[in-house]
């Protein structure tokens, strides 16, 4: 079959600054806005800076509470009415936090963004925080933590954090604990609020079947009037010292048929210029074809896990790289030792020319898979907006990812991959 | 409103079926290939046989090694992934546009040449298991796998698509490639193709790679008809933690049925929207539905509410699942959700609620429609069951139901007699509530 039978990817194509307008509100809000002519809906997603960084540390889970209630009724609106207009139209809003922000997406039919943004401004600005439905929301993010406790993955990461990042933020967990979120007041979510919600620092993306100048429009319109002066400073994250030695944990659990592995360090942070290096090598080591080396050992070779793979997640600050995998009990150490044993050799030899070839491919090859769908295009927006990549980033994208080198990769993955100064954290039936 | 338009079938000489659907908004082009078989087609002994075919398929061809074609498809940028359900198997590539022809080359000569050599066959074993593992670790395993035991008497839905893990340690080599030889063949396949290419071309090249293959035997069927159930089926599975989950479930018609579609307005009344879309296009919340507004905003008996109405080829289950709200009992849990469906089969639902579920679904649609990964499942997927059309009408039939439809349904289908409710009850509460 030949080529020319088929398109291929064209980069002026791709979302750059021939169609993606950005514009800054009065009130520090940031605006893009893509259109997609093809497209009967839009995507709206953003960012504001309450995250679980701010939590308190007797009432870590603040932030998620906060913002999980911020949709229990407003000003304007009561809880009953919030979803019945949603769901009558087919649209969807959330608010949820990560560790340096909340986050928030929705998206509808076109004709219903003047809705979904005046929706959006009336839960960020308004909420009441009503008490009796406050409760309501308590009863399920404790039900949620009692799942998480059930959980050996989840379990085996929570670990992973208290080893790899002790006596740094990033060691709580975002939706806390059984007692912390037990002692949180509706006073604490409303002086929350009253002090992270703001417009300063926050952005939002639209795009699908809307023109800009409207989108714009709709913006200024509901969220342009925002202000808050007494918004806090953005709390900026300490670097993280590596750990002496290997150090280990494990959480016993009963009655459970598998064990989780979640082993690492704390990676770099995304603005690191060796990030891009250590993302390919990453790709090599844990993620490419069938899970990269590591799946070729411990799942294809061994036979001993369903999933083992590795993961970069770098974001403001120093991120987890870690390998994760479930096994059977009386394989974890054979799986640790084979997984010790692939790092090792990792940051060792440089990677072959091919493996970096296929990976530079991949990355090239899927960019358009990602940018399929408005939330795709939004995504990758707020990602070029959150660390200041450029409009122009998906354009250079491409010979960004072929001009790495094997040396670089080795160079990135060498100051943070230490196989003798690892977290190993393992969850599942008592050793 | 016509979302998607009818895609007539076309046949090779081999009885393979090719759906094709031009797409250009996106250079991309999703291929499935389905093939008619699940765990439907397993009897005790070799259950879990189909969804470990499904993994064989990725362990190489002579032509093809497992490693070379990951990577053929990975250094492409392209995705893939397989599914095996009750009623069918499935292959799916999603790749750049000019990069779909290795994905058809590989999927033809995995139709006919997989090699099933011991060693990986032993290997993938392990494999199965610890997949099986994983889940076991999570309450809902245990109780999905009991109300399918509970309710299934006779008909082969009873198993887990994972198989029962005395058949893992089991099955040999020879079990897996008789069941291969038997259902991989391309009278017994359906390919579908959407996005940015030429229908007729990519007929041509689907001719060169697959017409070829050679026609089989129509593959036996397990044909175990499930006779009605004639009393409530009640199950308790205990374990770690402290949240009590339960499953309702009732069994419910197949997807070919008329009473299919007021069942979905009646799950969409009940605990909220459902579409098809399996690659993106979102949820739509269900804090509106009945049991919602009923069981967690308005009484406090539970923390959430979901249910599913799966689209199958036999009868099978429409299940609510319930997560008890700490300070509720079991018992009121029931008596609340009694209540509602009481309610649905004493009086007819109001048009509001039946056009706000015609709404969600049109919106559903034209999310999921965006992907065109989406839109290539949708043309193989509805063709397992019933036949595109089923799709293409999707939104016609939701929108003619009537209010007395969906009484009617609660009225004959949500019985107590009809129904298993399975509960997965902690250690620590066994004594205190049942």
């Amino acid at each position: 079959m030949s080529k020319q039978q088929y398109s291929a990817l064209k980069i002026e194509s791709l979302p750059g600054p021939h169609d993606i307008t950005r514009s800054e509100l009065g009130n520090g809000i940031v605006l893009l806005v893509r259109p997609n002519p093809n497209s009967l809906s839009v995507a709206i997603s953003g960012f504001l800076q309450a995250g679980s960084l701010y939590d308190p540390e007797p009432k870590l889970g603040l932030a998620d509470f906060t913002a999980t209630t911020l949709m229990r009724g407003t000003a304007h609106r009561t809880f009953s009415e919030i979803y019945n207009e949603l769901e009558s139209m087919g649209a969807s809003l959330g608010v949820s936090p990560g560790a340096h922000s909340a986050g928030f997406g929705g998206k509808s039919l076109a004709e219903d963004l003047p809705y979904l943004l005046d929706l959006l401004a009336d839960v960020l600005i308004h909420p009441v925080f009503p008490k009796k439905p406050l409760e309501k929301v308590r009863s399920q993010l404790l039900t949620g933590l009692d799942l998480r406790a059930q959980d050996t993955g989840e379990m085996a990461s929570l670990g992973f954090d208290q080893i790899a990042y002790a006596g740094h933020p990033y060691r709580h967990p975002s939706d806390g604990y059984l007692e912390t979120i037990r002692a949180i007041k509706r006073d604490d979510l409303v002086n929350f609020h009253a002090k992270h919600y703001g417009p300063k620092k926050m952005v939002i993306v639209i795009t699908g079947a809307v023109k800009p100048d409207k989108a714009q429009e709709l913006v200024e319109t509901s969220l342009g009037g925002w202000s808050n002066p007494e918004q806090a400073e953005i709390i900026q994250v300490s670097a993280v010292s590596p750990l002496e030695e290997t150090t280990r944990s494990h959480h016993a659990m009963e009655e459970k048929s598998q064990a989780d592995i979640v082993l690492g360090v704390v990676g770099p942070r995304r603005k690191w210029e060796g990030f891009y290096p250590a993302l390919l090598g990453n790709s090599i080591l844990g993620q490419f074809g069938m899970m990269g080396r590591i799946g070729e050992a411990v799942r294809n070779r061994a036979g001993l896990a369903y999933y083992a793979y590795s993961s970069l997640s770098s974001s403001i600050g120093p991120g987890p790289w870690t390998v994760t995998a479930g096994v059977a009990p009386e394989n974890l150490e054979l799986a640790i030792d084979m997984i010790q044993s692939e790092i090792r050799e990792y940051v060792t030899e440089p990677v072959s020319s091919q493996e970096l070839a296929d990976v530079q491919s991949n990355y090239i090859g899927r960019l358009p898979l990602s940018l399929e769908s408005n939330s795709g295009v939004a995504s990758a927006l707020l990602t070029m907006e959150r660390y200041q990549l450029g409009l122009d980033y998906l354009q250079e994208y491409e010979k960004m990812i072929r001009d790495i080198t094997a040396e670089a990769v080795l160079t990135a993955s060498r100051k943070y991959l230490d196989p003798d100064r690892l977290a190993i954290s393992t969850a599942g039936p008592p050793r | 409103m016509t979302l998607l338009n009818p895609i007539p079938s076309i046949w090779l000489k081999n009885g393979l079926e090719i759906k094709l659907k031009e797409i250009h908004t996106a250079p991309l082009i999703s291929s499935w290939v389905w093939y008619r078989v699940g765990s439907r087609d397993e009897l005790p002994g070799r259950t879990g046989v189909s969804h470990w075919v499904e993994h064989m398929q990725f362990k190489g061809t002579e032509k093809f090694p497992a490693e070379e074609r990951e990577k053929t498809i990975a250094r492409a940028g392209g995705t893939w992934n397989a599914f095996t359900y009750l009623d069918w198997t499935t292959y799916f590539e999603t790749m750049p546009a000019d990069k779909i022809g290795q994905a058809l080359e590989i999927e033809a000569d995995r139709m006919e040449n997989s090699l099933f050599q011991p060693q990986e066959v032993e290997s993938e074993r392990t494999v199965i298991i610890s997949e099986r593992q994983g889940r076991e670790n999570h309450p809902s395993f245990w109780l999905t796998e009991g109300i399918h035991k509970a309710a299934f008497q006779i008909h082969s839905y009873n198993h887990m698509i994972l198989g029962d893990m005395v058949d893992l340690g089991t099955i040999q080599r020879d079990d897996l490639y008789q069941h291969y030889k038997t259902y991989y063949a391309p009278n017994n396949a359906l390919i579908s193709i959407a996005g940015d290419f030429n229908a007729e071309m990519m007929l041509e090249r689907i001719k060169e790679l697959f017409e070829e293959l050679p026609q089989r035997e129509d593959p036996p069927r397990v044909d175990r008809p499930e006779p009605p159930q004639r009393g409530e089926h009640q199950l308790t599975i205990e374990g770690p933690g402290d949240t009590v989950l339960i499953d309702v479930a009732h069994h419910a018609p197949p997807a070919s049925h008329k009473d299919f579609f007021p069942f979905l307005i009646l799950d969409s009344i009940l605990t909220g929207p459902q579409g098809l879309n399996l690659f993106g296009g979102g949820g739509i919340s269900n804090k509106t539905s009945r049991l919602y507004t009923k069981m967690v905003e308005d009484q406090d008996v539970a923390v959430n509410v979901s249910g599913g109405l799966p689209a199958t080829i036999d009868p099978y289950l429409y299940t609510i699942h319930l997560i008890v709200h700490p300070a509720s009992t079991n018992d009121t849990v029931l008596q609340v959700l009694d209540g509602e469906i009481k309610r649905l089969q004493d009086s007819a639902p109001n048009r509001e609620e039946l056009e706000r579920a015609a709404r969600q679904t049109r919106a559903l649609f034209a999310y999921g429609g965006e992907s065109i990964t989406n839109q290539a499942f949708w043309m193989g997927f509805s063709e397992m069951f019933a036949s595109y059309q089923w799709v293409t009408e999707y939104l016609q039939n939701l929108e003619t139901v009537t209010p007395e439809d969906v009484q009617r349904v609660a009225q004959e289908y949500l019985l107590p007699r009809n129904r298993i409710v399975g509960t997965y009850q902690p250690h620590n509460k066994v004594n205190q509530d049942q």
